[in-house]
């Protein structure tokens, strides 16, 4: 059975889809994914569907579940790399992945996540600071 | 044989039965006194096509017009054998329908107008009834009979004139729409990141799609993170077309990068908000140079006026 892999990096969560994803595929990523963002305590999540090439309203459910499931465990998730297709299917679906960032590629993706947790920290996060204070 | 044949009726052999109780061959005698007579004919026709008010001279000389008339009588007359039927179906009137096809097709690239085509054939058909008239004088009953069977094959041709006309004319429509589909949806390279999409024209379903597939392509192969969408070119918005934008801005939003609508007219932005469009989660801006301060601004670029003067 495929099984898609988590990566971590630092306080984010890396996800490359290198594959079409099917249905059972999705669902054992969303499971995985909620799993791995709850125990290594995750700031955000990154998923690269650059290889995507074919996306149903299932998927783009799934996506959307992710992000959702992830807000509520405290965490950022970005989509990147989506090609031109997908995005004209998953707007001809009406699903406009609301709550989903996005960007063009991983590198940008990583960026826009490092400025959400930094600026969000000082507001919600109450130990970013003291940390911030302790290096200083 | 159905005289219908041309038109391509889905049933073409449900008009056979009524036409063949007709003795549909032209007499020997018609043939050759019209074959006789071409001369006679070309003459009166050039009169009547002259004499027409509506004749452009602006488009067609008259040398060329009677080179034309003559080419397509003398394909028509020789035509007219006893053998013939009236069936434009067959292969003996594919030479007179392909001359036909000719001329109504350059008419119509031409610019002329349907009447003026029309009139074209309509004078030939007055021009030989006469001649007829002028010939047949003992026996009513034979003039009728030929003229019925001008009348029907000219009626005929018309229709076949009037087929390709309109087959030109749709022609030169579908190649005009396809030069401004694509004329009218460059992708521009404002800045390193910042791509401008000026729409002009309306928008619609089909154009929509081009736009944003070119938009997406673009923005992929360039790795912009901001595209500018300058609707000052669209002369209405509906909440069609303002439908259309949205998609556009969420597939750019989608893809990574941000999307910002310029141009809006105080009068768009009216029918916008009387329409009850929400365009609340979309950036929109007056203007392009609006927009491009926008986007300088949050590419936390800065554009400033240089106090000396430097040489280059």
């Amino acid at each position: 059975m495929d099984k898609i892999p988590i990566l971590r990096m630092g306080a984010f969560l890396l996800v490359t889809i290198q594959v079409d994803l099917y249905d059972r595929l999705a669902l054992n990523l969303e499971a995985d994914l909620v799993q791995t963002v709850n125990k290594t305590n995750a700031k955000g999540v990154l998923i690269d569907i650059s290889a995507v090439s074919i996306v149903d309203s299932f998927m783009g459910r799934i996506i959307g579940n992710i992000a959702g499931m992830s807000k509520i465990l405290d965490a950022e998730t970005v989509v990147v790399g989506m090609q031109p297709a997908v995005a004209i299917t998953l707007i001809e679906l009406g699903l406009p992945l609301k709550g989903v960032h996005t960007a063009l590629d991983v590198e940008k993706g990583m960026s826009l996540l490092k400025s959400m947790i930094d600026l969000s920290d000082p507001d919600e996060d109450q130990e970013a600071p003291e940390d911030d204070n302790f290096a200083e | 044989m159905s005289t219908f044949g041309l038109i391509q009726l889905h049933k073409p052999g449900s008009y056979s039965l009524t036409f063949n109780l007709y003795p549909s061959l032209m007499s020997i005698n018609t043939q050759q006194l019209l074959q006789k007579k071409k001369k006679n004919i070309l003459e009166l026709w050039m009169r009547n096509q002259l004499a027409d008010e509506g004749l452009r001279e602006d488009l067609i000389s008259n040398e060329e017009l009677r080179s034309q008339s003559e080419e397509l009588i003398t394909a028509l007359v020789s035509n007219l054998t006893a053998e013939n039927s009236v069936d434009l179906n067959s292969d003996e009137w594919s030479p007179v329908v392909e001359i036909l096809g000719g001329i109504a097709i350059t008419r119509a690239r031409q610019g002329f107008s349907p009447r003026e085509t029309g009139n074209f054939l309509f004078s030939l058909k007055e021009a030989l009834l006469e001649v007829l008239q002028e010939e047949i004088t003992n026996d009513p009953q034979a003039l009728f009979n030929e003229s019925i069977k001008i009348n029907r094959i000219m009626d005929n041709l018309s229709v076949v004139t009037f087929e390709t006309f309109i087959k030109g004319r749709e022609e030169v429509i579908l190649r005009q729409t396809d030069e401004i589909t694509e004329i009218s949806t460059p992708v521009i390279r404002l800045w390193d990141g910042i791509l401008a999409l000026p729409i002009i024209g309306t928008l619609d379903s089909a154009r929509t799609q081009v736009v944003m597939e070119n938009l997406l392509q673009e923005i992929v192969a360039t790795g912009s993170s901001i595209a500018i969408l300058d609707i000052s070119g669209v002369p209405a918005v509906d909440s069609l077309v303002a439908q259309h934008l949205i998609k556009t801005v969420s597939a750019t939003r989608l893809m990574g990068a941000e999307c910002i609508i310029s141009g809006i007219r105080p009068e768009i932005a009216q029918t916008v908000v009387h329409l009850g469009i929400d365009l609340s989660n979309i950036i929109t801006k007056a203007t392009l140079a609006s927009a491009l301060a926008y986007a300088f601004k949050s590419m936390r670029l800065e554009v400033r006026k240089i106090n000396t003067v430097q040489k280059f």
